[in-house]
């Protein structure tokens, strides 16, 4: 009836881990408690849990990085003190422990932290840069949404309810196969990517279906923000290497479940074809993630100088570039496993060329602010954080590109160094610029200046300590992945890197203080042109924060920031009269399907299978219902839209 | 320069927009996005196939003292499969015809054929798992196998959720008649089945041919 499913799924066989599940089971209810507590509910259910409204969604998207961002960042701080602890003592972890947390912290970090951040800075901002009311499927949207966050979901009840993954947010096999794992933890890890998997693929053929059918007249694809250049290259590789994630983690899933031998070492099995086909995602991944956050960069600096864009084409041209290398060099993260020497040589050398055009991106950036007239915001230090720690981060990325370098650091520490070094100030730096730069437009109100530039310090500077440190020991010898580590001399950079991590837990406490402050001085910080950073794109022409249809009337664009050059000459867009506007109807079916998704693979990880073919009917019913449905849209009239428009005094639009 | 209006923006976007409805039937511009949208999933699946296909390739040789494959596969049995999946390919040929011209009776016919002779595929492939089983040849017996059930069966999925599809567009065309929607549907199963059609031929010239010769 329950499967594997016991009593001994509860973590009562560590205080350390049943202190992490009293932590989630509390945070769930608090937040329930104050959901109650203020009656909002009713609230949530009609403008979040139910709506197709890309702008929620992505806001949807952000809250849950950002709640993934303190899970995951917990994660890091505890193995930070851990090793730190281990060379005095045992420290206060066991191996098998630390472990897990390991595997949850990257796992948490790339596929439900940075992925959401993305998606929903994507969703919140790629129709209103197109000058689209909405993206092309709405509903799907919602559903892609409802699926990540049931896999977030199966991450987080990991913690409370049996154990997580052991083997790394990579699961290779032999350890992740059924022998060496028996347990749980490696099928929360396949099913939770899994399921968020799905969603990832079905939100970039919306958001590439988007771009091509939904930009406003005029606007060609040499006039597109160089934002939704980098969302089309980025969705393109979802498109055509998500699949290779799939297809990894059910082989393997396949592998566990009916003890077949696609990737053991014995029965004739291959372990190679997993290192290949994950790492066939895998690589890639990096550059979905990074493109967007270069786009943003992008944007920023030629905002905040302004100034246009310098080499507009130059940047369309390298990111397409950097989009067809990201495929062809995934052997680099496996050159120590068995391929021969001129199989690394050629994926060495295609490793080192990306370098090329990044580097090209690189000046481009510097040549925008060159003798513009740049605002020293808080939103441009993320940029100039990110080139002076990102040059860093290529260059020992050229390292390990160099093969028998790699050879001597490739499990060490200061591989854990330089992967950090190019996500945090690469992604991460870039979407919180994002964040600062696009939350008046989403709010209606800035966020605190002050409070922003120290956030910036606390990141820049707790990376510095945090990560520099890692390069040494690993040159040192330090391997990564290490509960205990009994070597005194390692101590000293240890303790500094723990000291950055704290610096970093500053940052992040520093998010919410500065959330705080700015929704309490929200009158203060309020943004009444729609455009306070003098923009010069499209989302900057209309009111913040937007109604719902985004644009009241479709406006006319046929060059690059024509929105800027409008601004510059004193023309207007050319918009017609205001006219009737069809909006997609809310619906709690995309919601439903996510809920009964994360019941799904629940059910799969301990194996319940009668509620796991329950589910997936469920899913199907509902598909179904849904398909019956062919007027999912209501109108708006031209004279409600009017009112509504005239509502927002001073805006133009 | 042009000035937008309601009346006009259509066909604007239409000018701007070139690569747009991609041989629907339908003239909806929405109904055009979503064939275009369902083209990239096509291109994601294919992918999935692609790979599973070169998990394949590289087990074949990873038998384990067990059965090779011209050792086990039928080419009989295949020939048939195949010959149901293409003539069921043809059959759906026939539904869009008649539905575009608004057979909807004939139509629902050439459905029902389109549905047995998928659902006579599914049969057949299934008993050779079975048979496959019943003599120790199951997924579990060697890496070749595991690579090639899970091959196999990921394109019997498809076909199974084709024919869920096929019995929801048949309700819909019986409850709601050949409209718009409907047929903007009917065009996107089509895609999906022509699909598989094409998935199969893939497998049986790498999987099954080669191992009868
Ligand atoms: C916020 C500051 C962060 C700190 C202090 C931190 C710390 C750590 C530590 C201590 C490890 C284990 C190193 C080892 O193997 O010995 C680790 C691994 C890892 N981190 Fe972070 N991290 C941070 C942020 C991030 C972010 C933002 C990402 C990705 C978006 C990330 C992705 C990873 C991954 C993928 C691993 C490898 C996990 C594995 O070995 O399976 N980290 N991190
Ligand atoms: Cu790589």
């Amino acid at each position: 009836m329950f499967g594997r499913l016991s009593m001994d799924a509860l973590p009562l066989y560590s205080p350390v881990a049943l202190s992490g599940a009293a932590v989630t089971v509390l945070g769930a209810l608090v937040a329930v408690a104050v959901l109650t507590y203020f009656k909002a509910w009713g609230w949530l259910w009609r403008n979040y849990l139910t709506t197709v409204d890309h702008k929620k969604i992505g806001i949807m998207y952000i809250v849950l990085a950002l709640i993934m961002l303190l899970r995951g960042f917990f994660d890091a701080i505890m193995m930070r003190s851990q090793q730190v602890m281990s060379v005095a003592g045992e420290g206060y972890l066991e191996g098998d422990h630390f472990q897990q947390i390991f595997s949850a912290h990257g796992t948490i970090m790339i596929f439900f932290m940075a992925m959401p951040f993305m998606s929903g800075l994507i969703n919140y901002l790629l129709p209103l840069q197109v000058g689209a009311r909405d993206v092309a499927y709405p509903y799907m949207n919602a559903l892609s949404f409802w699926l990540t966050a049931a896999g977030a979901g199966l991450v987080l009840i990991s913690l409370v309810v049996g154990k997580f993954s052991t083997a790394g947010w990579t699961g290779y096999p032999p350890y992740s196969g059924i022998l060496r794992s028996p347990g749980v933890g490696v099928d929360y890890w396949i099913w939770s990517i899994f399921i968020s998997g799905w969603g990832t693929t079905m939100s970039a053929i919306n958001f590439i279906v988007t771009i091509i059918r939904r930009r406003a007249p005029g606007m060609k694809l040499m006039h597109m923000p160089i934002f939704t250049w980098t969302v089309l290259c980025a969705s393109i590789i979802i498109l055509l290497c998500f699949p290779a994630l799939t297809v990894a983690t059910a082989l393997l899933g396949l592998d566990r479940i009916f003890e077949m031998h696609n990737f053991t070492n014995e029965a004739g099995g291959n372990i190679m074809n997993f290192a290949n086909i994950f790492w066939m995602w895998g690589h890639p991944e990096v550059y979905i993630l990074v493109l967007p956050a270069f786009g943003i960069f992008s944007e920023v600096s030629a905002t905040f100088s302004s100034k246009k864009l310098y080499g507009y084409k130059h940047m369309v041209s390298a990111t397409a570039v950097i989009t067809i290398f990201s495929m062809l060099v995934w052997l680099h993260h496996f050159f120590t496993m068995g391929s021969s020497a001129y199989v690394n040589a050629v994926f060495g050398i295609a490793t080192m060329i990306i370098g090329i055009p990044t580097g090209l991106k690189i000046f481009n950036w510097m040549f925008t602010m060159y003798r513009g007239k740049v605002r020293f915001h808080s939103t441009i230090y993320w940029l100039l954080g990110f080139i002076v720690l990102f040059v860093i981060g290529g260059a020992t990325g050229v390292m390990h590109a160099i093969v028998p370098v790699d050879y001597n650091l490739h499990n060490t520490t200061f591989l854990v160094a330089h992967f950090h070094n190019m996500i945090i100030p690469g992604v991460l730096f870039g979407y919180l610029a994002g964040y600062n730069y696009w939350f008046p437009k989403a709010f209606g109100f800035q966020l605190d200046e002050k409070w922003g530039k120290r956030i910036f310090w606390g990141w820049f500077l707790g990376f510095i300590c945090a990560f520099m440190p890692l390069y040494a020991l690993g040159l040192m010898g330090l391997p990564r992945r290490t509960a205990e580590i009994y070597d005194p001399s390692f101590m000293p950079l240890l303790v500094v890197a723990f000291i950055g991590a704290c610096l970093v837990l500053f940052a992040i406490i520093g998010m919410l203080i500065q959330l705080y402050v700015s929704i309490k001085n929200r009158d203060k910080l309020r943004d009444t042109t729609g455009d306070p950073w003098d923009g010069r794109t499209l989302e900057w022409t209309i009111p913040s924060p937007p109604p719902e249809f985004n644009f009241a009337r479709v406006p006319y664009i046929d060059e690059i920031d024509g929105y800027a050059e409008a601004k510059r000459k004193g023309e207007s867009l050319k918009l017609g009269p205001y006219e009737d506007i069809e909006m997609p109807k809310s619906t709690p079916i995309a919601f439903i399907i996510g809920v009964i998704s994360f019941v799904a693979g629940f059910a799969a990880v301990w194996q319940i299978w009668w509620l796991f073919f329950v589910s997936l009917v469920a899913i199907l019913a509902a598909t179904i219902v849904r398909s019956y449905n062919d007027h999912d849209e209501y109108e708006i009239t031209a004279e409600e839209v009017k009112e509504i428009m005239e509502s927002h005094q001073g805006v133009s639009s | 320069m042009t000035e937008i209006t309601a009346s006009n923006a259509q066909e604007i976007e239409d000018k701007e927009h070139p690569m747009g409805n991609l041989g629907t039937p339908a003239s909806n511009a929405k109904h055009g996005e979503r064939a275009l949208g369902f083209w990239f999933y096509l291109m994601s699946d294919s992918i999935i196939f692609a790979l599973l296909f070169a998990n394949y390739e590289v087990l074949i040789n990873g038998v384990a003292d067990g059965p090779r494959a011209n050792e086990i596969f039928e080419i009989g049995r295949a020939a048939q499969e195949t010959a149901l999946l293409l003539l069921s390919s043809f059959t759906f040929g026939m539904i869009t015809i008649s539905a575009l011209s608004g057979k909807r009776n004939l139509a629902l016919i050439w459905l029902v054929v389109t549905f047995i002779l998928g659902a006579g595929f599914i049969v057949l492939e299934l008993l050779e798992f079975k048979e496959l089983i019943d003599d120790g040849h199951g997924p579990q017996r060697s890496g070749f196998l595991s690579s090639f059930f899970a091959l196999v069966a990921t394109h019997g999925l498809h076909v199974l959720f084709g024919l869920i599809m096929l019995a929801v567009i048949a309700a819909q065309m019986l409850s709601k008649g050949l409209t718009e929607p409907v047929l903007s549907r009917l065009y996107r199963v089509g895609l999906f089945w022509h699909f598989l059609d094409l998935i199969w031929i893939g497998i049986f010239s790498i999987v099954y041919l080669p191992g009868i010769l």
